[in-house]
Formats: structure tokens, sequence, C-alpha cells
């Protein structure tokens, strides 16, 4: 049944993100991207990681993607002519070999057992989102705090980027 | 439950969090002061930035893990720490008089130019690959944002774009080495990672972790054929922010390359030994080969920073004492050296030339004797040629590689650094021997000068005298 299911999720993965980089109008290429992320949680659960899942549906396909359609409508953004490079059978070989060679040595991986306290019995014991949230706010402090500053930059960023009276835009051309 | 923040966790990193209290206040100290008179801010950064060094100093012999194993202070990352302190100071020196002819000479400038430098320190002291992540993913985003920062030009535009295209898509393979990593050995601690490969046999799964980290660091020092970004990149950005990013990034990743290989995978040494010495030989030649053909001494500089990468590599591979000894006095002098040029790059710079063309440089020597001679001390320094400290940074690599058996590698970065040195030596053929065409104005500011000046003498004394920043280096090698 879990592999049944893994094998339903997986294929429609793969399937979604494909079609997110190939299909032609924009507002197709969300919702496959979408479709993604719900599977992807899908696959947290089957994982036993709940809380995952729902983030993942919550802030990915919940808050970000629907911006992204928003801003998608809102535009109107035209399609190219043509949205593929014209070298993409080579990308797709290349991608195909590497591909090859990554499952190959992968499956003949050793894979480690798990290991420090979160154990999957401790985890059942007390529910994965405070097992997370206990690792999050003492080993991994340090890293949490810092993802705070990085945000806090992408804020900035896109301020700068966009906002319009604080940069000159115009200014007179320089000798090339 | 003890909820308290032990002391001695406060006090190890306290450099990073003056650092980022001072990035912070920059944006508030922004507020108060009129557009189009931002100086201030950058005094108020080099203050953070002198803060910051002191509490460094006072620490530097220590070596204090924190935060559950996933920060460490020692004298290898302080050392690094020390060294970006002073690419931080000589950047904001240079910059101001660029940024104010751009007309991007805004207080956010400084912020993202203090975070980068906290991203950095967190890279060089992450012992946890979360920390090494997140430190990573804290110096890109700034640096995406700062090379777009000329929003009106083009190329400034698709510099950035394309740095945060490519840099997001080498995190992303980055980050599936280290999941991989961590689905083998069950931790992200480097020391933990390392004491568990080194007893088991060998693990292809970890193999292709390992390959996976590889390429993705490989990326961010701009190493063939990894480098494709780093032309287009370099030559988009605002100039100061070019200098900027082509040394101090480079610095931090070569730093964390260095702790990830010899720390968690010190026990897969011949695997990563091997795809590193391809990506040494390949990184020097394409610096080498292609820096010859460009007509922009601003791209010639990108392709001389790809090339530099590769002799860093060296040092990489040997990974011995001697080899990390070899990678940190190189980075050191060539975060100097490079800076200076950009220095110079920057002070020709005026309302009606760019300065960028190789063809701007005709006949500096007469209109403008003292910056020819800047740059004819920074050229032969970078090209390698005594009694400058570029020569002996090589030097050390080459003599670490010869030391560990890598004949061949001093051999092909000998003969490679001949071959780059001709387009270094071009550019003082053009400022010596050709007639001046146009009257050139020169943009200088105390700080430009005040950069340039210690640049040159840095460049010059210890390029006679290598054994201060050689004993220094030595005292801090990493203790593993």
């Amino acid at each position: 049944m879990m592999e049944a299911m893994f094998i339903y999720l997986a294929t429609v993965c793969v399937v979604c993100a494909v079609l997110t980089v190939t299909l032609r109008q924009p507002v197709y290429n969300v919702l496959s991207l979408l479709t993604l992320f719900f599977h992807v949680a899908g696959l947290y659960v089957l994982l036993n990681a709940e809380f995952l899942a729902v983030v993942q549906i919550i802030v990915y396909a919940g808050a970000i993607l629907v911006l992204y359609l928003f801003v998608l409508m809102l535009l109107n953004v035209r399609t190219q002519s043509r949205h593929l490079h014209r070298q993409w059978p080579f990308a797709v070989l290349i991608l195909g070999a590497v591909g090859a060679m990554l499952v190959g040595a992968l499956h003949s991986g050793v894979w480690g057992s798990a290991s420090g306290e979160s154990t999957a019995a401790a985890i059942h014991e007390i529910g994965d989102t405070q097992a997370i949230g206990l690792r999050l706010y003492t080993d991994y402090l340090l890293p949490f705090e810092v993802a705070s500053l990085v945000l806090l930059v992408a804020m900035i960023g896109a301020i700068v980027l966009t906002k319009k009276s604080l940069i000159d835009d115009h200014i007179d051309q320089i000798k090339e | 439950m003890n909820m308290s923040i032990p002391m001695e966790s406060v006090i190890a990193l306290l450099p990073e969090m003056i650092v980022a209290t001072f990035g912070c206040l920059v944006l508030l100290f922004d507020l108060v002061l009129p557009r189009g008179r931002k100086s201030p801010l950058a005094w108020f950064s080099l203050a953070g930035v002198a803060l910051a060094a002191y509490a460094t100093w006072r620490l530097s012999s220590q070596t204090i893990s924190v935060f559950a194993d996933t920060f460490q202070v020692d004298p290898y990352s302080n050392f690094f720490k020390l060294v970006f302190y002073v690419i931080v100071v000589l950047t904001v020196l240079m910059s101001r008089a660029y940024m104010q002819q751009d007309r991007i000479h805004i207080g956010e400038f400084y912020h993202f130019v203090l975070l980068v430098l906290l991203g950095m320190m967190v890279m060089v002291s992450a012992t946890d690959l979360m920390t090494v992540y997140m430190g990573l993913e804290l110096v890109s985003i700034c640096l995406y944002v700062m090379a777009a920062l000329k929003r009106y030009d083009s190329r400034s535009t698709e510099a950035g774009l394309k740095y945060f295209i490519l840099g997001s898509f080498s995190s992303a393979v980055l980050l599936y080495g280290m999941s991989l990593v961590y689905g083998v050995t069950g931790t992200t601690n480097l020391a933990a990672i390392g004491a568990f490969l080194s007893q088991g046999e060998t693990n292809s799964a970890a193999t292709v972790g390992l390959i996976l980290m590889v390429v993705g660091l490989a990326f961010k020092v701009a190493a063939a054929p990894f480098h494709m970004w780093a032309p287009d990149v370099y030559e988009g950005s605002p100039t100061p922010i070019t200098a900027f990013m082509s040394v101090g990034p480079k610095a931090a990743a070569f730093a964390v390359t260095l702790r990830v290989l010899l720390e968690a995978f010190g026990g897969m040494k011949s695997d990563w030994e091997a795809i590193l010495i391809v990506l040494a030989v390949l990184t020097m030649a394409v610096g080498a080969v292609l820096a010859l053909v460009q007509t922009s001494i601003k791209r010639m500089l990108a392709y001389s920073s790809v090339g530099h990468a590769g002799y860093a590599l060296i040092g990489v591979v040997v990974g011995d004492s001697l080899g990390t000894f070899a990678v940190m006095y190189y980075l050191a002098v060539y975060a100097v050296m490079n800076l200076g040029a950009f220095g110079v790059l920057i002070m020709l710079r005026s309302a009606g030339l760019k300065g960028e063309e190789l063809d701007d440089y005709k006949g500096l020597s007469r209109t403008h004797p003292w910056a020819a001679l800047f740059m004819l001390i920074f050229m032969f320094s970078l090209a390698g040629i005594p009694p400058t400290a570029g020569f002996i940074a090589k030097l050390y690599i080459f003599m670490s590689a010869v030391n560990a058996g890598h004949i061949y590698l001093a051999v092909a970065g000998a003969l490679l650094a001949a071959v780059s040195a001709f387009y270094y030596i071009r550019v003082i053929v053009m400022m010596y021997m050709k007639e001046p065409e146009a009257q050139q104005e020169l943009t200088l500011t105390t700080g430009l000068k005040v950069a340039l000046v210690f640049s040159m003498l840095f460049v010059l004394i210890l390029g006679v005298y290598p054994e201060p920043l050689a004993n220094y280096a030595q005292l801090s090698i990493l203790q593993f």
C-alpha cells in the first residue's frame, strides 16, 4: 500500500516538474507547480513528517503560489514564441546520463540508520511538531537566527530593486 | 528547563553580534540623513567593523565551540575574519566616489556590505552543514542585490539576474549533496560526519553527496567549468562591488571548502583530490587563456580572478598543514592586491570616462604617473613577479604542491602563471609605452587614497618581508 502510494506521488511529482518548465502558458506552469507541491506534501506524510506536509501546503501552495497566480493574472505576461532553448535535446541527454548515474550510485549506497536523540520512537511519542521545535530552538538556534537575517536582507533587497524614488534612474549617459 | 544562553556563547558570538547590530542600525541611521549625503554611514560602518575587529582580536588565540557545536571560534576562523575586516574597510573606503557618480550611494549599500561580512564570518566559523548553508545564503542574497544595484543599467540588472539564477542553482546542488551526506551519516555536524566516514568502507551514496557538495562550492568560488557566471557578473556589477565580491565571498567559500573537505571528508581524500586536481588545472587554464583576448580590463580582471581561484585550489588539493597555510596566505594577499587593482579602476572613473577599457590606459604614465605606478605594482603582484607579495604567495602554493608530491601541479601552475603574466604586462605596456589619446580626469577621495596606499604598502612590504603574515597564518592553520 505504502509502496503504491509512493509510486503514485513520485510519478506525479516528476511529471508535474517537467510540465512546470515545458508548458507554454505561465498560468499552466504555476498550476502544475501547485500540483507538484501538493504531491510533495503527500511524500512528507508518507515519511511521518506531518508538520512539514502542513507547512508545505500552507506556505508554498497556499501563500506563495497563490501570490504568483495573482501577479501573473494582473500582469498579463506575454508568452514567448520559442520557450525552449534550441540545445534542449543535449540538455535532456546529459541530464538523463547524470540522472542514471545518480540513481545507480544512490541505489548501491549504504544509508545510515537513525541516530541522535530524535529517533522515530521519540518523535512518535511527542509528535513531530514538538520534535522539530525542540531541535530548532536548541541545537539549531544559531542557523535559525541567521535565517531571520536572510529574510531581512531579502526584504530590503526587494525594496532597493523596486522602489521608484530610491535610485535616480534617469542618469546622464556616460561613455560606453 | 534552563532557558538562558550561556555567557560563553555570547562572548564567542560577540564579533558577529556587533556586525549584525551595526548592519541593522545603518538602516535606522539612514532615515535621518538627507538624500545624497550618506557619507556618515561609511564612517559608522567602519566603526562597527573596528569594534568587531577588536572583539575578534581579543578572541584570536582561543578555541570555543558553542551552540551545540554548530559554531566554533578558533584561530583558523579568526584569521579569515581579520582578512574580511580588511576587505570590508578597503571596499568602504574605495566605493564612495563611484557610488556617488553613479547615483547609487544609498544607505542600504552599507547594510548589505555589513551583512555580507556577517555571512562570511558565520561561514568560516561554521562547524555544521546547516550553519555553513545559512552563512552562504546570507552572503549570496546580499550579493544578488548588490550586483543589480545600478538598476537603470541593463548590464547591471543582467548581472544580478544571472548571478541569482546560477547562484540559486548552485545552492540547490550544494543542499542536495548535504542532504545525501546527512542521509548516510545521520548528522550534519562536520566532526561527526568525519568520524562516521573515516571508519566505514567506501559508500557510493556518500561519494555522490561529496561530489555534489564540491560542485556547489566550486560554483561559489567560480572554479572552471563552473565559472560561466563570473565574467558577466563581474563585468556588469558596479566596480566597487565587483572588487568586493571577487575577493571576500571567494575567500569565505575557500575557507568553508577547506574546513568541510578536511574535517568532514578527510577520510575520503582520494575521492575529492582527484576531482580538485582536474578543477584546479582547468581553472588556471581558463583564467590564463580567456583573459588574453579581453579588451575590457574589468572583464580581464574577472578572468584573472577565476585563474587565481585555480592557484588556491592547488593548496586545497595538497590539503596538509603546508597546503592549508599556503591557501590562507594566498587568499589574504590576493584579496588586498586585487582590491588595489580595482581601486585604480575606480580612480580612473570620472564623469566622462568609464575607465574599464584597456584603451583607456594608453599613456597613463604621462598623464597620471602615480596612478600608473600603482597599477604597475598591482599588476606585477597579480602576475606573481618579485619583489611583490603575489610572488611569495604563489611560491608558497607551489612549494606546498612539490612538498606533497604533486610536482606536475606546480609545473602546470608555473607555466600558466607565465601565460597569464602576458596580459598583466600588456596593461603596463599600454600605460608606459603608448601615447595618451585623451586627457583623463582622476576621481580622488581621501578614502580611495588611503586604501590604495595601504594596498600598495601591503603588497611591497610583504613582498620582501613576508614573515609577519606568514607566521600569523602558520599559527592559525586548521587543527583537527
